[in-house]
């Protein structure tokens, strides 16, 4: 039996979402001036990479872009089947910067918290804001999101899915039964 | 990807994927080392004992230098290994260790075979920093990484290794991770250094090492130990040196873009000539840097391995 | 006190008897030998579907007694011979103190019949405290009793000591037993030198490190005509130099280890000290070779080299563990091994374990002959059983046969006419 899927947001829902976010990305920090993007992997960084060309359409510049994996500051080693770790590609510094982290789904904030204390050993950020995609609820951790495409309400043993196409580029996001 | 060992005892157990996938994660924990914080989490509230029964600076301060990067506490252990034979018994030792809980035991010992005999008794797991004859897998699995990083593959190069054969434990292990990786690896050493079959371990032995490192990608030259060898091996180091060290007229027949490679510490002017260990060609120095990053890799793998068993 | 073994297939190769035959024991000796044999008052073996031995003689043991009691002892070793089937053992002098005096001699031919489960043959050592410097006693020591002259454990280093041992020993009528082993040669070794030592990072022993002083060894026999028997022969090249001497009409003599004939040194791999000995398991062809010395043979006697050494003494490093395993309680099978693999007859596989031995050391047992002390194997040949090291009769339990399939065991060994085992 198939798994049952709805779809939250589909390529053109997320193109409106990630428009928007770019343009309160900009509103809060009044312009780009010391906004870097840092997305985190897998799924935030190519968010990121969005982000960046949206806000360059907007602005004609790139602000600077990286990635982050946050693997080796999880708190769960020992419990995971997959010890893969990715690279991590900030090729600034982040002292003085209004870093926002891009992710594509908030759920407990662990992955959040992790990413934070990353890039505290990594500089000295002015501000750390959030931006997500989809914020599914459940936190575990006292972390909200500054940036959210859809808020939807989920179950435990639901699954939030991004299909990326092969530019990258999320195609359609799907709750789906476990 | 998984990783289902939890012991390093050699390259030996090791697939290639198994060996891949160390490279890739030393390649990630590489980024960690150029930070001005060299430090993350990942391993807080591990313990590691490097327990080292024969001297060895590099290895032991490499493993230490990983451990404390990924946030474990390391503790070591100097043993003699000659208290081995009258008092307490190596069983003994490793386990009023074990009784202390610690996570991994990285061990240095003299005979071949001693980390296989430990990790058949006790519980926490063990690498290989180096037993015997036997094997060195972290030393094969840096020079893996330095040769990949600068050729940017391990597959169909010509590796030599001229030296000490016999009583190398790098060769063996760099023989096992090279011909699993598909590399072609050449043996060339006096006659006395040489053992018996090693060509059934997938080597192409050579008795001259010229022809050895004739068009090779890549030269790793051994560290002559006379302490170890013996009087009835060799004649003289200056011999030695004309006939099987490497200096910058041999080293023209190997390719021209050729590593040179030294497990180290390196006898200058005996296997490898000052010239040839500082010149271009040179990435000894980048296999120490390399070490830090592989042994970083094989301790977050052996402890998250173990738990996702 | 008589015993009637009815109804076995009685093996006496020196006589060529093979037959389904009664055996008759009065008074410790063999009253009888015949068809449908009737003994009023004999306490009955059933032996119908066994096999019907001299008993079984290993010229190759060592007891550990006097002087390291904790390994072995006269009285835990020959119960682990008798359960072996053997009925006499040879021991080697490599005792604390060595064997190299007629009060050693007569301490373990006193504890032997006093408290032994089988007969004890005393090898005394060639030199004083087998040190290879001065000929021990070897007069009185025979007197005393001892079988035969080694310095098992060490070699006679020295050619000029070997050549006075072999023409002193020459009127006492005994042989000198070498134990064959280039030290210089053996070097670090710890086991064969060869494939297996340099994938496991071993220090290897070379073939012709036992190769070498056996030719030298047989062409000093040559010279004297002296009886040379040689120890523990492990590999094809001094198979092939006994060959040779023996077809020139050398004195030579030799015996071969069942792990030697059944082992290769693939069995270190795991680096099992249980798999160390010296002289050490060779490879796949010195095993075949050693099994054509034994066919065509060239290779006398199959001894065990019996060598328990304490749990200590094995659960160690490879490198530092001492050489050696037990072997009287797996020798056996394992040579009925080699008459299921076609190599052996039957017949010479038994004569390999009882007269020849015999002879080698001028005994008059290994025979069925009517009228000697009837020492006496009864052998089930299909028997199926597992080898438990745990639960083996010897005091020690190092043997790398732990858990082996074996076929074949002494069901009754009995020693001058008394039931020493009982399976």
């Amino acid at each position: 039996m198939a798994k049952a899927a709805t779809i939250i947001l589909d390529q053109a829902g997320v193109n409106r979402a990630l428009t928007r976010i770019a343009h309160e990305i900009l509103e809060r920090n009044k312009g780009i001036g010391d906004v870097v993007l840092i997305g985190i992997r897998t799924g935030g960084d190519h968010l990121a990479a969005m982000l960046q060309e949206r806000i360059a359409q907007i602005e004609g510049e790139k602000i600077p872009l990286g990635i982050l994996d946050i693997t080796m500051y999880r708190d769960d080693i020992g419990s995971r089947f997959d010890l893969t770790i990715g690279k991590t590609d900030i090729p600034f510094p982040l002292d003085g910067k209004n870093v926002v982290l891009v992710d594509d789904v908030l759920y407990t904030g662990r992955t959040i918290r992790a990413a934070m204390d990353s890039l505290m050993d990594l500089g000295r950020p002015k501000s750390i804001q959030l931006a997500v995609l989809v914020d599914r609820g459940h936190r575990e951790l006292p972390i909200r999101p500054d940036f959210v495409g859809r808020n939807v309400p989920t179950s435990r043993d639901e699954l939030i899915e991004t299909e990326f196409n092969d530019k990258n580029q999320p195609v359609e996001v799907r709750l789906v039964k476990k | 990807m998984n990783f289902r060992h939890k012991h390093i005892l050699g390259i030996e157990q090791l697939s290639a994927d198994d060996i891949r996938f160390i490279l890739d994660t030393a390649d990630s924990f590489k980024e960690i080392n150029s930070r001005d914080i060299k430090k993350v989490p990942t391993l807080r509230g591990k313990t590691i004992v490097n327990l080292f029964f024969e001297a060895s600076t590099r290895t032991r301060t490499s493993f230490e230098i990983a451990g404390k990067r990924l946030s474990a506490d390391t503790i070591n252990i100097t043993a003699s290994s000659s208290s081995v034979v009258k008092g307490e018994t190596l069983e003994d030792t490793a386990k009023n260790i074990e009784a202390m809980k610690p996570d991994i035991i990285v061990m240095r010992h003299a005979a071949s075979g001693a980390c296989h005999y430990l990790a058949e008794r006790v519980d926490c797991s063990i690498i290989n920093a180096g037993d015997g004859a036997h094997e060195h897998p972290s030393q094969a699995l840096l020079d893996m990484l330095t040769i990949r990083q600068h050729k940017g593959r391990l597959e169909g190069l010509k590796v030599a290794i001229v030296g000490d054969i016999t009583h190398s434990r790098v060769a063996r292990s760099n023989l096992y991770g090279l011909t699993r990786m598909g590399a072609e690896v050449r043996l060339a050493g006096p006659g006395t250094m040489v053992p018996p079959g090693i060509e059934r371990m997938g080597a192409k032995v050579f008795n001259d090492m010229r022809e050895a490192i004739a068009g090779a990608d890549v030269v790793m030259m051994l560290r002559i130990q006379l302490e170890r060898q013996g009087k009835t091996l060799l004649p003289t180091l200056r011999e030695y040196a004309k006939f099987y060290g490497l200096n910058t007229e041999n080293l023209k027949l190997a390719a021209p873009d050729a590593l040179v490679m030294h497990p180290g510490p390196v006898n200058r002017g005996v296997e490898l000539s000052s010239y040839v260990a500082d010149g271009a060609q040179s990435v000894i120095l980048d296999q120490v840097e390399n070490g830090v990053a592989v042994r970083m890799a094989l301790l977050y793998l052996v402890l998250g391995g173990e738990q996702a068993q | 006190m008589k015993i009637l073994i009815s109804g076995g297939r009685v093996l006496d190769p020196t006589h060529g008897i093979d037959d389904q035959l009664d055996l008759l024991i009065d008074n410790g000796r063999i009253s009888h030998l015949g068809k449908n044999l009737q003994a009023e008052g004999a306490q009955v073996i059933d032996a119908r579907g066994k096999l019907v031995t001299p008993g079984l003689i290993d010229l190759h043991v060592h007891l550990r007694d006097p002087g390291q009691e904790y390994k072995e002892d006269i009285v835990s070793g020959t119960r682990a011979a008798v359960a072996g089937g053997f009925t006499a053992v040879a021991c080697m002098p490599n005792t604390k103190p060595v064997n190299d005096s007629k009060s050693v001699t007569r301490y373990i031919l006193a504890k032997a019949a006093a408290e032994g489960f089988c007969h004890v043959l005393p090898v005394g050592s060639i030199t004083q405290g087998s040190k290879g410097e001065a000929l021990a006693e070897m007069g009185d020591m025979k007197e005393a009793g001892c079988v035969g002259f080694s310095d098992d454990g060490h070699p006679v280093a020295s050619g000029e000591l070997m050549r006075r041992a072999l023409e002193y020993s020459r009127p006492f009528g005994v042989p000198i037993i070498a134990h064959a082993e280039d030290l210089d040669l053996v070097g670090q070794g710890v086991m064969n030198e060869g494939f297996v030592a340099t994938e496991l990072g071993l220090k290897g022993i070379p073939w012709v490190a036992e190769a070498a002083p056996i030719a030298r060894d047989v062409m000093l026999a040559e010279f004297t005509g002296g009886h040379l028997h040689v120890a523990h022969v492990s590999c094809g090249a001094a198979v092939e130099i006994i060959r040779a001497a023996k077809k020139r009409g050398v004195r030579v003599t030799c015996e071969a280890a069942p792990h030697h004939f059944t082992l290769t040194d693939e069995a270190v791999r795991g680096y099992n000290t249980n798999a160390k000995m010296n002289p050490p398991l060779r490879s796949a062809e010195d095993v075949a070779a050693i099994r054509a010395g034994l066919a065509d043979g060239t290779i006398d006697a199959i001894a065990t080299d019996h060598a328990p050494h304490h749990i200590d003494e094995k659960n160690v490093e490879f490198n530092i563990a001492f050489n050696g395993i037990v072997g009287l309680e797996t020798a056996l099978p394992l040579t009925l091994r080699l008459v299921a693999d076609g190599v052996l007859s039957l017949c010479d596989a038994i004569a390999k374990l009882t007269i020849n031995p015999a002879r080698i050391l001028g005994l008059e047992s290994g025979t069925l002959e009517v009228g000697r002390v009837a020492d006496v194997t009864v052998i089930d040949p299909e028997l199926k059983w597992t080898v438990e090291a745990q639960k083996l009769v010897s005091k020690s339990k190092n043997t790398p046969f732990d858990g082996w399939k074996m076929v074949g065991a002494a069901t009754h060994t009995l020693v001058a006419g008394r039931i020493s085992y009982q399976r």
